[in-house]
């Protein structure tokens, strides 16, 4: 087995904390826009032989849902999606999302994308794991400029859940909703509790933590074939990337 | 129903309009969108439904557009939407952000015919913050105070998508893509791009019939091959990430959209040839 791809530790960290035995069950997850590694945890999950069902929102064949996004956000509404992920331009230390941008209203300093349904998802999923690769003082930050989707909600405010956990390039912290602020969780290959803490905008709990664990040799074998062959239609990009994977016909590497 | 031309069904769009639009995973117009360069409509009102992408792009960067209300703007795996940053860094738009499913519910309560509906979530947000036509109250059926979000009804003046086919009725095809039914429900005029006319009606078949939106909410259809392109469509067709990353790069400067226009959009014959 050759040496693990920084991306297969982060798909593997993920599928760890969908697996928390801690967290409230997650047998329907749903994936949305431009989420590979995501996705690929997910279909680690499942691959590993434990009962979820996932819902990926941007398979362009056998997509799920036959009204499209409009679907996925009644089943939000109801309950019956347990876990989704969401991301940010900017992320704070109360799990506070912007996707709309930085500077003043409605971005004008740098615009990302927008906030999609993150102003629902967030409140709506029992748990949300965030993702975000790039860890840096732009990204983490100690206040966003825009709240996308607020990290808590006051008393009386209809909320099912928040933040589970959050996984950069260099760590993963967890989020503990009732003092609203995260806690290093495990340290990446590579980094140091110093590394992180210089790339951190944001305070959190936890000046040292152990080394998040590699993907065990099983789940290389299944990340490098069952779950390749699952993402190939919908991320070509990140399958070329990561596992030197070209197309449907057959594998280069 | 006769099919038009697609440049008359482009001219049939009234500058200033509010019109509708499904994003790049939803049977999007790109075809019509091109049209619309051509024509060379001014003020439009874009409705992303609930996202933006590459024909809301491509309006923006050829100066049809006064205003957007969407939830994102995106090329996904390309990246960011190069004319609608622009736009947003030189203020020459006006972004009126919303979150996805809250698009859905005012498009649902116009079809519905009622004023407003409630939606979950979104308290807290600065979406929220910046919408004065959206208002939290107190659900009324609740013992303590429980605030929820009001949205208005939103009845777009169009709706325009690609479809993949029509009958004379005025019938048109969407597949599983369901959510273009809310869309057309909630627009007042509904135009259509499709890949060919088919004999028949399509409501008298049990298996196309749940797939159809009804020709009665459909003003006009124009036959536009390859209509969705560069997006993919159902399973006609794929998604052309080579050409959406061609798009992304050239788009990025002023005078590389220019050229994109030139290539593209207003050569001769330039859906044609796509």
């Amino acid at each position: 087995m050759s040496d693990v791809h920084p991306q297969e530790r982060l798909i593997g960290a993920i599928a760890r904390l969908i697996l928390d035995p801690a967290a409230p069950p997650a047998r329907h997850i749903a994936v949305g826009a431009a989420s590979p590694i995501p996705a690929a945890a997910c279909w680690l999950v499942k691959k590993l032989g434990h009962p979820v069902r996932l819902s990926l929102l941007h398979r362009p064949t056998g997509n799920p849902f036959t009204e499209g996004t409009r679907e996925l956000f009644d089943l939000a509404g109801q309950g019956r999606i347990d876990l989704f992920f969401l991301g940010g331009g900017q992320i704070d230390g109360q799990a506070n999302l912007n996707l709309i941008g930085t500077g003043d209203w409605p971005g004008r300093a740098a615009r990302f994308p927008g906030s999609f349904g993150s102003a629902f998802m967030y409140f709506m999923t029992p748990r949300t794991i965030l993702f975000r690769e790039e860890h840096s003082q732009r990204v983490l930050v100690p206040r966003v400029d825009i709240v996308s989707a607020p990290g808590v909600s006051p008393p009386g405010v209809f909320r099912r859940g928040t933040a589970q956990a959050l996984v950069t390039g260099k760590c993963v912290f967890a989020f503990d909703a009732a003092s609203a602020r995260f806690s290093l969780a495990s340290i990446h290959p590579g980094e140091t509790a110093e590394t992180v803490r210089d790339a951190t905008g944001f305070a959190y709990d936890g000046a040292s933590a152990p080394v998040t664990a590699d993907p065990s040799a099983a789940e290389l074998a299944l990340l490098r074939g069952p779950v390749c062959d699952e993402m190939l239609e919908t991320y070509p990009e990140f399958c070329r990337r990561v596992w030197n994977r070209t197309g449907l016909a057959g594998r280069a590497a | 129903m006769n099919p038009l031309e697609l440049d008359a069904l482009a001219a049939l769009v009234p500058d200033g309009a509010l019109m509708a639009l499904p994003p790049d995973n939803s049977l999007s117009p790109a075809a019509f969108a091109r049209a619309l360069v051509r024509r060379g409509v001014r003020g439009l009102r874009l409705l992303g439904v609930p996202v933006s992408g590459y024909a809301t792009d491509l309006l923006i960067g050829a100066g049809c557009v006064a205003s957007v209300q969407t939830s994102a703007v995106t090329l996904g795996e390309a990246g960011m939407a190069p004319r609608f940053s622009a736009a947003v860094a030189a203020g020459t738009i006006e972004v009126i952000d919303a979150t996805c499913p809250a698009i859905h519910t005012m498009l649902q309560a116009a079809e519905k015919g009622v004023p407003f509906m409630p939606l979950r979530g979104v308290i807290g947000s600065d979406v929220l913050a910046h919408r004065p036509d959206w208002k939290v109250m107190d659900n009324p059926f609740a013992e303590t105070g429980d605030p929820i979000l009001l949205l208005p009804a939103l009845a777009p003046d169009i709706a325009a998508f690609h479809a993949v086919c029509a009958d004379a009725h005025g019938n048109v095809y969407v597949g599983r893509r369901r959510e273009l039914a809310t869309i057309a429900h909630a627009s007042r005029r509904v135009l259509v791009t499709v890949e060919r006319m088919v004999d028949g009606n399509l409501l008298e078949d049990e298996r196309l019939a749940p797939g159809t939106i009804n020709g009665i909410y459909v003003e006009a259809v124009a036959v536009a091959e390859r209509g969705a392109w560069p997006i993919g469509l159902l399973d006609e067709y794929r998604f052309d990430a080579a050409h959406i990353a061609e798009y992304a790069r050239m788009a990025r400067t002023e005078d590389g959209f220019r050229a994109y226009l030139a290539q593209y959009v207003t050569a001769p014959r330039a859906d044609a040839a796509a």
